[in-house]
């Protein structure tokens, strides 16, 4: 049976703050932090936005491009790590505001930057099974970097959502296969009710982001029997500039196939919404016949590795919701005194 | 706002639903049962509104109602929506750029909260339509 992307939707935050003022205000050098974590700016989520509402404009946007009745959708799962409430699924507020409810399955995810590739695994799943006829997989985030921590200078805010379906001449893409790879590692935690997560020092890079990557990346590759020049773009999760980069060089994949994908710059790390943020961007330029590789990683940790061809179709719905690139364009840019309001890092008595 | 009295609306709201009489062509928001022109020989059915209109006139708010004290200044506006019906509603973004007959269009946004344990209201409020 194929299964494919029925549509797909981004939404940025369009506030934005740059490197240097965070920088500024810990008396670090801006111009390092830039040239190693290659990101100069991240989104900020506007003081009435948050996950919830992300992922509802995601969700709307890729209803508007796929122009399905929306109560076909049989199942809404939300991945986040910032979910609004700790008890009450953001996925039923979801399913409300893109008029789905009440026939269908919902539930939140959480795998810290993977929880929206996982949900999108989900769907594939019960579309596969025929239990429902259209799943919505959504990666929406308002990410938290304690002040002065590393991360701080790119936990940004932004979400995708893709509708997986299964009939054929619905698909905008293809999804060839997937396959994850998993284990137990302490690179990255928030604890219940803790407002700032907490990063496990040198389990990061090589053991974390590295490990899972390329593992999952060479496992879907050996299982497809399909090498790098097989396809014609890459997107790996991008917590920064750098990571991403130093992937597909590791895996064989040039700066020409993974450059769409590298949102990170403008945006930062928008976690759940991070990897298909890079799909998103990459979608919104491919030809029909084109192959993208896509790997997102989850700490915790986890990748989940696709295999994707992009269809005829894509042509006729491109256009029909907004793309990233137009997304990101007109920022407004905040000092640090208004990103901590906006981030609620101000906190009355 | 009470739990209750949020949810009962959470359609109208969220997705701007409200009525329209197949009688006399009327459109309702909030939504109504009964057309007020045609009364018992209107034929009302549901409609969800585009979210698109323009702004009729508005407010620039500075000192806000509680809840709403971080967001000050914002604009305050009746936006009359293109099937008819109007209503009032935040206007996103910098209040400088709000005038009488701006374009605009809906988006999902946080409406307020019960303080820090209770509940999180959602619901439509209207951007500056620029595309």
């Amino acid at each position: 049976m194929t299964i494919g992307i029925v549509s797909y939707g981004a939404y940025v935050p369009r506030y934005r703050i740059k490197v240097e003022e965070i920088a500024r205000l810990w008396g670090d050098d801006a111009e390092i932090l830039k040239k190693g974590l290659m990101v100069l700016e991240k989104s900020v989520p506007a003081l009435d936005e948050d996950a919830a509402t992300i992922a509802v404009e995601a969700a709307r946007s890729a209803l508007a491009r796929g122009a399905f009745d929306p109560s076909r959708i049989g199942a809404v799962y939300t991945g986040s790590e910032s979910h609004p409430y700790a008890v009450k699924p953001t996925s039923t507020i979801v399913a409300q505001a893109v008029g789905a409810t009440p026939d269908l399955t919902a539930a939140d995810f959480e795998f810290a930057c993977k929880a929206g590739t996982a949900a999108v695994q989900a769907c594939m799943g019960l579309v596969s099974s025929g239990m429902v006829d259209l799943g919505l997989a959504i990666g929406a985030d308002v990410s938290q970097g304690a002040p002065s921590d590393a991360l701080e200078y790119t936990a940004a805010a932004g979400g995708v959502a893709l509708v997986i379906g299964r009939n054929e001449s619905e698909l905008c893409a293809v999804i060839e296969d997937t396959y994850s790879f998993t284990t137990d590692t302490p690179d990255f935690w928030r604890r219940e009710g803790q407002p700032y997560p907490e990063h496990g020092g040198r389990f990061t890079g090589e053991p974390g982001y590295f490990k899972h990557v390329t593992n999952a990346a060479k496992g879907l590759m050996k299982k497809l029997d399909t090498k790098p020049e097989d396809y014609d773009y890459a997107v790996f999760h991008q917590p920064n500039g750098k990571f991403p980069r130093n992937a597909a060089k590791m895996l064989g994949f040039s700066k020409e196939q993974i450059a769409p994908g590298l949102v990170v710059t403008k945006i930062g790390n928008t976690y759940s919404g991070s990897c298909m943020m890079g799909l998103a961007a990459t979608l919104d330029q491919a030809k029909p016949g084109d192959r993208i590789f896509m790997t997102a990683f989850g700490s915790g940790a986890g990748s989940d590795s696709f295999s994707i061809t992009v269809t005829d179709r894509i042509e006729e719905i491109r256009d029909k919701a907004p793309k990233v690139s137009e997304l990101i364009r007109d920022p407004i840019y905040l000092d640090y005194g208004q990103y901590a309001k906006h981030k609620g890092k101000i906190r009355f008595a | 706002m009470s739990v209750p009295r949020f949810w009962r609306n959470l359609g109208s709201r969220y997705n701007l639903e409200g009525t329209h009489c197949k009688e006399c062509g009327e459109y309702y928001y909030p939504p109504r049962d009964t057309c007020v022109n045609c009364r018992r020989l209107g034929k009302i059915e549901a409609y969800k509104f585009k979210g698109t209109g323009e702004v009729v006139t508005f407010t620039v708010i500075h000192t806000a109602a509680e809840g709403f004290e971080e967001q000050t200044p914002y604009a305050l506006a009746i936006i009359k929506l293109d099937e008819g019906p109007c209503l009032t509603s935040q206007i996103v973004g910098d209040p400088e750029k709000v005038h009488i007959g701006l374009r605009v269009r809906s988006v999902f946004r946080k409406l307020g909260s019960d303080g820090e344990r209770g509940m999180i209201y959602y619901g439509t409020k209207f951007i500056p339509d620029e595309a």
